[in-house]
């Protein structure tokens, strides 16, 4: 039996920390992982449990990001509890299994630690990797801090392996300004923490031998698609589970977790929408901002997938200009934040002005300075009832300044 | 304990595990090894399939010919997949987890074609055997990408035509002999890796018994004769395969534990044409400008065995 870890009442963790601390709390059965920078931690910590008798379940160092999620689809499939972190190229090698693991839906908990995709080559966070995965049909859960990251991490295995969901579950969190910085957590102790996620129930699994099952199959242009609907079907309906986790957790803990978090949203005028460690800059932007008399807000998406439409449209119904903060090279079009915020709001009676800001690339800071030119804007938009900036402006880029539509 | 298969007639009424009723082609050697695998134990089996020939033709939802747990994920990872399931046994059977603990281990099995074996899966299948999960990978080797239409692998030997190597004005087809894979899966340190083909049965069995019954990740590769892509009659396919392991072709041996046996010795070798002459593939070589190219084959077959002979009378002598 795997040692209990005595832990205090705060914890100080990083956001890697949080992970692996959570990863072994659940005592997951098979760890298939590879190790790359900002995730590398997360995997490391998790050995070092491993290695000093805190686990019980199996750590497999595999050759590569695509060989760990594949190993995570065989042990899932086996019947388990399973477990990966990984990080921007590594996530990029690991794409074609996520799809994968999700079609066959099963339960697996990847920690993804936010980080830029090449080239160039870049180490630093930003969200290429976590907007890689949007079409994967995974839930993905999103963190700004290492207290969320251990929050969500330990939800993300109660939500994915309730057996009416049964799809796999990214939790993002920030590279380095996340990942790297030590900040105060508050644990369960290891007992509550399994207790909440409770024991792994197997399903349709490879190991009830009495009961063989074929998992990967073929189907083609005759039920190919009736699967894939069912899958986006329950993938959509997550969402009733996924808040009552979240209800439960909050009931143990007093922490609360919403599919779309607002802040200062109740008289906002203006509001930025953003995702990771950019929310808690966006929240010390807007108080300054409510200083200068400007009624300014944050939502934050919690649950990127499945997409909170509703409760996006619902947090911003009576905004008059609204940022969308998209930290991912758009590649040609306007930023996915920003698309998925337009469609939510196409359909409600408000109209304000949507402004997309691309920010942040290969770990560029973001300044509460640059915040505040967003607000600024927004103001502006907000005042004259048009959008007085172009549409897509790059924020904190050097040299002239670039924007289009 | 392996199961004890005392004649041909017994071996081919077990109980199946592997549906004869599937989408495979008349006449395809894959079948045949796939059911003398899977008839050589009585123990649960819990397989992996490739992408390839044998996974889109065996199972199209809503049917499956396997009754066997059994998992497809990619075309390159299904070593990692079975792997990790055999992790998650030994998770689960620590734990006390298991759902019909006997005190029996199921095997763990992985097919793959030599496209998925030679090519696209071998880091896979090398890092498994690198980290010694126990579990057997199969190839089913019919050195050509045939799921597809007949693409040249690093297992397409010499002067075959395929639809990526064709003959023609100018070429002979293939450039190269095929990779010495199990020359190589036995330099990862496995303890057992062996050749074999499905006309040589008892030898085959014997393989398979071996390579279950050893602990530790172990390979096989099969001489798995094609129809479609190599070009013979449907009911050739164990002639075919006789003249391919008579002619050295795909001689067959062992190594076990690093020591190389030769398991099968031809009473009489056949000449390399006799076996190019049967398939269409090799059809152009017999044409007098590609002729000479008859001679390299034999050359490299002749060296091939020497080679294999000299390797076995070393390894027995300490």
């Amino acid at each position: 039996m795997a040692d209990k870890m005595e832990l205090h009442d705060v914890e100080v963790w990083d956001g890697n920390m949080a992970f692996a601390q959570a990863l072994r709390q659940v005592q997951v059965d098979v760890v298939a992982a590879y190790p790359i920078t900002p995730s590398t931690p997360t995997v490391q910590n998790y050995s070092s449990f491993v290695a000093d008798g805190y686990v019980d379940g199996e750590f497999v160092m595999v050759e590569s990001e695509h060989a760990a999620m594949s190993g995570c689809v065989g042990a899932s499939a086996a019947g388990g509890r399973v477990a990966t972190a990984t990080s921007s190229q590594g996530l990029a090698l690991m794409v074609e299994v996520l799809y994968q693991a999700s079609g066959m839906r099963l339960p697996i908990v990847l920690g993804l630690v936010n980080r830029a995709l090449a080239a160039p080559l870049n180490v630093n966070g930003d969200h290429s990797d976590m907007y890689l995965t949007r079409d994967s049909g995974w839930i993905s859960l999103c963190s700004y801090n290492p207290q969320e990251a251990y929050d969500l991490m330990l939800m993300g295995f109660k939500i994915g392996e309730n057996h009416g969901v049964r799809l796999p579950v990214i939790v993002n969190q920030d590279g380095f300004i996340c990942s790297h910085t030590a900040q105060n957590v508050k644990p369960l102790s290891d007992d509550d923490a399994y207790a909440f996620v409770g024991e792994f129930q197997p399903k349709n699994d490879m190991l009830n031998l009495k009961k063989p099952v074929s998992y990967g199959v073929q189907t083609e242009e005759d039920w190919h698609f009736e699967h894939k609907a069912q899958q986006h079907n329950d993938l959509m309906k997550s969402s009733a589970v996924i808040k009552e986790v979240f209800a439960e957790f909050k009931e143990k803990t007093g922490r609360e977790y919403n599919l779309v978090e607002s802040y200062m949203m109740d008289d906002a005028d203006v509001a930025i929408v953003a995702l990771g460690t950019t929310v808690e800059s966006a929240q010390i932007s807007a108080k300054e901002m409510r200083a200068k008399g400007i009624k300014a807000g944050v939502v934050a998406i919690r649950v990127l997938r499945p997409f909170p439409f509703d409760e996006v449209a619902e947090a911003l119904k009576d905004v008059k200009a609204v940022a969308c903060m998209d930290r991912s090279a758009p590649g040609g079009t306007v930023g996915m934040l920003y698309n998925e915020v337009c469609g939510a709001l196409f359909h409600t009676d408000n109209k304000p002005v949507v402004l997309n800001y691309i920010y942040g690339l290969g770990g560029r800071d973001l300044l509460v300075s640059h915040i505040e030119e967003v607000y600024a804007d927004l103001d502006a938009s907000a005042k004259a009832g048009k959008a007085t900036v172009p549409v897509q402006q790059f924020l904190g880029l050097r040299g002239p300044k670039l924007s289009f539509f | 304990m392996s199961k004890v298969i005392k004649n041909l007639k017994q071996f081919s009424t077990s109980a199946e595990r592997f549906e004869g009723a599937n989408d495979m082609c008349p006449g395809c050697a894959h079948t045949i090894i796939v059911r003398e695998v899977l008839n050589a134990t009585d123990d649960d089996l819990v397989i992996a399939t490739s992408t390839g020939c044998l996974e889109v033709c065996t199972a199209k939802y809503p049917t499956t010919a396997w009754d066997t747990s059994w998992l497809h994920i990619g075309f390159e990872n299904s070593s990692t997949g079975i792997a990790c399931a055999e992790t998650m046994y030994n998770v689960l059977e620590k734990k006390g987890r298991l759902r019909n603990p006997d005190g029996k281990k199921p095997k763990f099995v992985a097919f793959g074609g030599d496209g998925a074996t030679y090519d696209i899966g071998f880091q896979w299948i090398s890092g498994c055997f690198e980290r010694g999960h126990d579990f057997t990978y199969i190839c089913l080797d019919n050195e050509v990408y045939a799921n597809t239409g007949g693409q040249r692998s690093s297992s397409t030997p010499l002067g075959s035509s395929t639809t990526t190597s064709p003959a023609g004005r100018v070429s002979y087809g293939e450039k190269l002999f095929k990779k010495d894979i199990v020359q190589i899966m036995a330099d990862h340190g496995s303890p057992y890796v062996a050749q074999a083909a499905p006309n040589q049965w008892k030898d085959m069995v014997k393989k398979v018994q071996k390579a279950f019954d050893t602990e530790g990740p172990t390979f096989l590769n099969m001489a798995s004769a094609c129809t479609t892509e190599w070009k013979f009659p449907i009911d050739k396919c164990m002639s075919v395969s006789d003249v391919a392991v008579d002619s050295l072709a795909f001689p067959l041996y062992e190594i076990e534990n690093g020591k190389l046996s030769i398991t099968y010795r031809p009473k009489k070798i056949i000449p390399i044409r006799d076996y190019l002459g049967v398939q269409g593939r090799f059809k152009h070589l017999f044409k007098k400008e590609n002729e000479h190219l008859i001679d390299v084959w034999q050359k490299h077959i002749d060296e091939q065995w020497l080679k294999l002979q000299r390797r076995e009378e070393f390894d027995h002598s300490f």
